[in-house]
C-alpha cells in the first residue's frame, strides 16, 4: 500500500496554530509572573501568523484534502480571519481584567489557542468526524476556561452545567449523525449531499437523524429551546470568558450549521427549515421577552444574543444563497458587536469591582462621554436601529425571509425586535439619563481604550458603508457552495 | 454648476459635520465656544438651503437637484438624493427651524451645551435627509437614525417624568417604523429596488396595497399623529426641553404627514381611495375631539400638543379628499403650523424660563409686565386659531374649500372646529396674559431679551409674511401636486 502524503497546504493555518499552542505550553513552564507577558504576545503573534497564512493560501477555489475531510474555501478563510480577529481583540480587551484576577496565566492562553483550532476546524470540515472533532475541541476548551478560576463557586457551578448539557448535546448530535450514516452509507458531507439528492436511503431515518442533529446544533447556537445553558453559562464566567463564548463561536455555530445542513443535508432543506422556523420563532421571542426581567448586564446579553441567534437562523431558514449570506452578514456584525459590549464590561470593571450589574452603567456619560457614546453606538446596533451595522444584519436577513415567502415570521421578528429595543435603551437610558452612583475614574489600559474607540467606530462605518461587508460575505456564499 | 450638483447632499452634511465640531469641543468649559459653533453649523445650513428655494424651477413637477450614486450594491441601494414642490419648502422650514432653536437654547441650557447643540444639528441634517431621500433604504436609514437624538434630548435635558416620555416616543415611532421598514423589503422583493419613485409605478393587487397601506400607515398616523395613535405627543412635549418640542411640532410631525403624501398615495393609490373614509374619519375625530380636549388643559404645552394634532387632523384631512385645494391646503398648513407651533412653544418657554412652570393657574396678568411679550403671544394665538391675515388661515380656508367640494358634511365638521381652535387658544391667552397681576412671581417678570425677542419676531415675520402673501409658496408646489393628483388618479390594479 503506498501512503499519499496529503496536501497540507489548505491545511497550513490549523498546523501552525498547533505547533505555535505546543511551544507556548513549554515555553510558559519556564516563565515566572512578571515575565508571563511573553507568552500572552507569542498567542499575539500566533493569530498574526495565522492570518497571514490563511491570506496567502486562499484562493478562489474549493480545495478538499485529508481524503475529502478538510475543506478549504472561501467562506472559511473569511470565517478564520473574523475569528482571529475575534480572539485578538477579546485577548486585549481582557488583558487587564485577567491579570487583575490571577488569570494571566499559560494555561488561559493555550486554551483560548485549543478552542479557537477547533472553531477553525470546525469552519474547515468536510466530514462528520471532523466537524465533531473540532467541535470537541472547541467545547472541551470552553469548559475548562469557564472553571478556571477555582475558587469561584458561580463559575464551578456555570462549568458544571455547561459541561453536562454540552455533552448531552454532544450524545445527541453524535446519535444524529450516526443516523444520517445509516442511511446514507457515508460520513463525507459531498457524499451524503449526493446520496440525500438521490434519495437513497429510508427517509424516516433521514429524518429521524437530522431531528437529532438540529437539536444538538441549536443547543451550540444557544436557540430556544436548548438555551438553558446560555444565560448561567454568560453569567457565571469570568467575563473575559464570557466575551470569549460570546464573540468568535458564534462564527463557529454558523459555519456548523451552514457545512451541516446546508452543505450536507440540503436536500432535505424542507424538514429542517420547519424545525428552525420554530426555533428562530421561540428564540426572538423568549429571549426578547426574558431579556427584559434581567438586572444583571451579563444575563440581559445571553438572553440577547439567544434572540440574535433566532434572527440568524432566519437567514439560513430562508434556503436561499442571499439568506446565507444574509446570515453570514448577520453573524460578523454580532461578533461585533457583542465584542464590544463585553469589551465595555471588562473597560469599566476594575480591581475587586465587576461592572455586571447594569445599574454599573448609570452616569457613564458624565464619567466617560466617550465611552457612553461608544457603548450608544453598540446598544442601537444591538437593537438594529440605523446607523449602524445592526440595522443591516437585520435588514439582510428580513429580506431574505421575505423573499422566501415568510410574511408572518418576519412580521413576528419585527414585533419582537421592538420588545428588544425596549431592553437595550434601558442601558442608554441609565447611561445618558441618570446621575452616577460611582464616581470612581475608569482606569482603562490604553491598548483596550483605543480597541474599543475602533470597535465602536465600525459599527458606526459598517453602518454607513455596509456594501464591502455584504459584498465579501456574498462573494464568499457564491464561491463555497455549489 | 457645482452648486445644482451636490446642493442636497451639502445641507445634510454640513449640519451633521457640524455637529461633530460641536460635539469635539468636550466638557462645559467650552461652552461659549460651542455655541457659537452650533450657529454658524445652524446658519451655514440655512444659507446652504437658500439657493433649493431660489434656483427651483416652480414649472417642472419632477424632482429637481438630484443626486444618485451606488451605495449598497448587494442590495440595489442607491444614495438617491431630490426635491420636488413638495419636499423642498420643508427642507427651508427644518435649516429655519433649527436656528432658531440654537438661539433659543443659548442661555438657557447650561448643562453639557455641546451634546445639546449637537444633537440639533445631527437632527437637522437627517431631518432633511428624510425630505431629500428618494431611495427607500436611505428614507428609512435617516428617518430611523433621527430617533437616537430627539430620544437623548427629551431624555437628558427634559422635565421631571422625561424617562418615561422618551422611552414612549422611541417606542412608539419604532413600532411604526419597523412596519414600514417589511413594507419597503416586500416591496424591493416585488420590484428588484428600493427606489421611491419606482415603487410608484409598481402594479400592486389590492390586497397587498390594503396590506401595505396599512404598514405605511403605521409608521406615519404615528409620527403625525393621528387619533388614537397619538398619545405619545403629549408626554414627549410636555417633557422635552423648549427646542425638542419646537422641532417635534415644526417639523417631525410634518415627516408623518410627507410620508403619506411620498409613499402612501402614490404607491397603493386603491387602498388610498379604498381606505378614505377611514382615513377622514380619522382626521375629523382628531379635529372635533382633540379639539375639545385641548379645552380641558391646565398645562400650557399640553394644551399646544392637542393643538397640535388638531392641527395635523387638518392636514390629514387634506390629502384624503384627493383634490389640489386639499392637499395644497395641507401642505400650506403643515409650514404654517411649523411656524405658529414653533412660535407657541418658544412663548410657553419664554415664561417657563422665568417662572418654572408651566400651569395656566400660575399665570395671569402677563401683559402688564411684558408687554412686548404680549404682544407675540397674542399675534400666534390669533395665528393658532386661524384668524385671516396670518398664515394660519391660509391653509384651513383651502382645506375646507377642497372639502367643501368633497363633501359638505366633511367640511362643516372641520370649519365648526375652528371655533373650539379659537376657544382654546384663546381662553389660555386670557387667562396667562390678560387680567391683573396674578401673584408675585408674575409682578416680578421681566419682558422679553434681545435674542429672544430676535426668535419671536423672526417668526412673527414669517407667520405675518405667508398669511398676506402665500403665493411664493403655493407657486411652488402647484406643479407637483397635479403631478401627484393625476398619479394617484390612476389605478394600479
Amino acid at each position: 500500500m503506498i501512503f499519499a502524503m496529503p496536501n497540507l497546504t489548505p491545511a497550513l493555518p490549523e498546523i501552525f496554530v498547533l505547533i505555535m499552542v505546543s511551544l507556548i505550553l513549554v515555553v510558559d513552564l519556564f516563565l515566572s509572573g512578571k515575565n508571563r507577558f511573553i507568552s500572552y504576545a507569542l498567542t499575539q503573534f500566533t493569530l498574526l501568523g495565522a492570518a497571514w497564512i490563511t491570506v496567502s493560501t486562499s484562493g478562489q477555489d474549493v480545495v478538499h484534502t485529508f481524503n475529502g475531510m478538510f475543506v478549504d474555501d472561501v467562506m472559511a478563510d473569511v470565517l478564520k480571519m473574523m475569528t482571529y480577529l475575534a480572539v485578538a481583540a477579546m485577548l486585549v480587551y481582557s488583558r487587564s481584567y485577567i491579570q487583575l484576577r490571577n488569570l494571566f496565566s499559560g494555561e488561559f492562553f493555550v486554551l483560548v489557542l485549543f478552542a479557537m483550532l477547533g472553531m477553525m476546524v470546525m469552519i474547515s470540515a468536510s466530514h462528520f468526524l471532523t466537524l465533531y472533532l473540532g467541535l470537541e475541541l472547541l467545547s472541551l476548551s470552553l469548559y475548562s476556561l469557564v472553571a478556571l478560576q477555582r475558587d469561584s463557586a458561580q463559575a464551578t457551578e456555570a462549568a458544571m452545567k455547561y459541561f453536562v448539557l454540552g455533552a448531552l448535546a454532544s450524545g445527541l448530535l453524535l446519535y444524529g449523525m450516526s443516523m444520517i450514516y445509516g442511511a446514507t452509507g457515508s460520513l463525507e458531507l459531498s457524499k451524503v449531499a449526493a446520496a440525500v439528492q438521490q434519495s437513497a436511503g429510508s427517509r424516516t431515518m433521514l429524518v429521524f437523524g437530522l431531528v437529532f442533529i438540529v437539536a444538538g446544533l441549536a443547543f451550540k447556537l444557544g436557540a430556544v429551546p436548548f438555551h438553558m445553558w446560555v444565560p448561567d453559562v454568560y453569567q457565571g464566567a469570568p467575563t473575559a470568558v464570557t466575551l470569549f463564548i460570546g464573540s468568535a463561536p458564534k462564527i463557529a455555530a454558523f459555519a456548523f450549521v451552514m457545512r451541516l445542513l446546508v452543505e450536507g443535508l440540503q436536500g432535505i432543506a424542507h424538514d429542517w427549515q420547519g424545525m428552525l422556523i420554530i426555533m428562530a420563532v421561540l428564540s426572538m421571542a423568549i429571549g426578547n421577552i426574558t431579556a427584559i426581567a434581567q438586572t444583571n448586564i451579563k444575563r440581559m446579553l445571553a438572553y440577547s444574543t439567544i434572540s440574535h441567534m433566532g434572527f440568524l437562523l432566519l437567514g439560513i431558514l430562508s434556503g436561499s444563497l442571499n439568506g446565507y449570506s444574509g446570515s453570514m452578514f448577520y453573524v460578523l456584525s454580532y461578533v461585533l458587536m457583542s465584542l464590544g459590549t463585553f469589551g465595555m464590561i471588562l473597560l469599566l470593571s476594575r480591581k475587586g469591582f465587576e461592572a455586571e450589574n447594569i445599574d454599573d452603567f448609570k452616569g457613564l456619560n458624565q464619567r466617560s462621554p466617550w465611552y457612553a457614546f461608544m457603548m450608544l453606538l453598540l446598544m442601537f446596533s444591538m437593537a438594529g436601529v440605523p446607523p449602524t451595522v445592526g440595522f443591516y444584519a437585520k435588514l439582510s436577513v428580513l429580506q431574505a425571509a421575505l423573499q422566501a415567502g415568510f410574511v408572518w415570521v418576519v412580521v413576528f421578528a419585527v414585533l419582537m425586535s421592538v420588545i428588544g429595543a425596549f431592553y437595550y435603551l434601558r442601558i442608554v437610558k441609565l447611561m445618558y439619563f441618570d446621575a452616577p452612583e460611582d464616581q470612581s475614574p475608569i482606569s482603562s489600559q490604553p491598548d483596550a481604550g483605543v480597541l474599543m474607540s475602533m470597535n465602536g467606530m465600525a459599527v458606526l462605518a459598517l453602518g454607513i458603508l455596509p456594501q464591502p461587508l455584504m459584498a465579501l460575505c456574498a462573494y464568499s456564499i457564491q464561491h463555497s457552495l455549489l | 454648476m457645482i452648486a445644482g450638483l451636490s446642493l442636497l447632499s451639502l445641507v445634510i452634511w454640513v449640519p451633521i459635520a457640524a455637529g461633530v465640531a460641536v460635539l469635539a469641543t468636550g466638557s462645559d468649559r467650552n461652552a461659549g465656544l460651542a455655541r457659537v459653533l452650533a450657529l454658524i453649523g445652524a446658519l451655514a445650513g440655512f444659507a446652504l438651503s437658500l439657493p433649493l428655494y431660489t434656483q427651483f424651477d416652480n414649472l417642472q413637477a419632477g424632482m429637481q437637484f438630484v443626486e444618485i450614486s451606488p451605495w449598497i450594491e448587494t442590495f440595489k441601494v442607491t444614495y438617491h438624493l431630490g426635491v420636488d414642490g413638495i419636499s423642498v419648502l420643508f427642507i427651508l422650514l427644518t435649516t429655519f427651524t433649527t436656528v432658531l432653536v440654537v438661539i433659543a437654547g443659548w442661555k438657557v441650557i447650561e448643562k453639557r451645551v455641546a451634546q445639546y447643540m449637537a444633537a440639533f444639528l445631527f437632527m437637522s441634517g437627517l431631518m432633511n435627509g428624510v425630505f431629500a431621500a428618494l431611495d427607500a433604504v436611505l428614507f428609512y436609514v435617516f428617518w430611523e437614525a433621527m430617533l437616537i437624538p430627539m430620544f437623548l434630548i427629551i431624555g437628558i435635558w427634559g422635565g421631571p417624568n422625561r424617562v418615561y416620555a422618551a422611552v414612549k416616543f422611541f417606542l412608539y415611532t419604532l413600532l411604526g417604523s419597523l412596519l414600514m421598514l417589511v413594507a419597503f423589503i416586500y416591496l424591493y422583493t416585488k420590484g428588484g429596488t428600493f427606489e421611491i419613485l419606482d415603487f410608484h409605478r409598481l402594479p400592486l393587487t389590492l390586497t397587498e396595497q390594503i396590506l401595505i397601506f396599512f404598514a405605511f400607515f403605521m409608521a406615519f398616523a404615528v409620527k403625525v399623529p393621528m387619533w388614537p395613535v397619538h398619545t405619545w405627543l403629549p408626554d414627549a412635549h410636555v417633557e422635552a426641553p423648549t427646542g425638542g418640542s419646537v422641532v417635534l411640532a415644526a417639523i417631525m410631525l410634518k415627516m408623518g404627514a410627507y410620508g403619506f403624501l411620498r409613499l402612501s398615495l402614490p404607491i397603493v393609490p386603491d387602498a388610498s381611495h379604498a381606505l378614505s373614509g377611514f382615513m377622514i374619519t380619522l382626521s375629523l375625530v382628531a379635529v372635533v375631539y382633540i379639539g375639545l380636549v385641548a379645552l380641558a388643559q391646565t398645562d400650557m404645552k399640553k394644551l399646544i400638543a392637542y393643538s397640535s394634532i388638531s392641527h395635523m387632523g387638518f392636514v390629514t384631512l387634506g390629502f384624503f379628499i384627493f383634490n389640489a385645494y386639499g392637499i395644497e391646503g395641507a401642505l400650506v398648513q403643515m409650514i404654517s403650523h411649523g411656524f405658529i407651533s414653533a412660535a407657541m412653544f418658544l412663548c410657553v418657554g419664554v415664561l417657563y424660563d422665568r417662572m418654572h412652570s408651566r400651569m395656566i393657574a400660575d399665570y395671569g396678568g402677563v401683559a402688564n409686565k411684558m408687554p412686548i411679550f404680549a404682544a407675540f403671544f397674542v399675534l400666534f394665538a390669533m395665528a393658532n386659531s386661524g384668524l385671516p391675515g396670518t398664515s394660519g388661515f391660509v391653509g384651513e380656508f383651502m382645506v375646507i374649500m377642497g372639502a367643501v367640494k368633497a363633501n359638505f358634511w366633511y367640511a362643516f365638521l372641520a370649519a365648526v372646529t375652528l371655533i373650539f381652535g379659537a376657544a382654546y387658544t384663546l381662553w389660555m391667552v386670557k387667562r396667562v396674559v390678560f387680567g391683573a397681576v396674578a401673584n408675585d412671581h408674575v409682578e416680578h417678570l421681566k419682558d422679553v431679551s434681545s435674542r429672544e425677542f430676535l426668535v419671536l419676531g423672526l417668526l412673527a415675520v414669517a407667520v405675518l409674511g405667508m398669511g398676506l402673501y402665500p403665493l411664493p409658496f403655493t407657486e411652488v408646489m402647484h406643479h407637483s401636486v397635479n403631478n401627484l393628483l393625476s398619479h394617484v388618479a390612476q389605478s394600479k390594479l
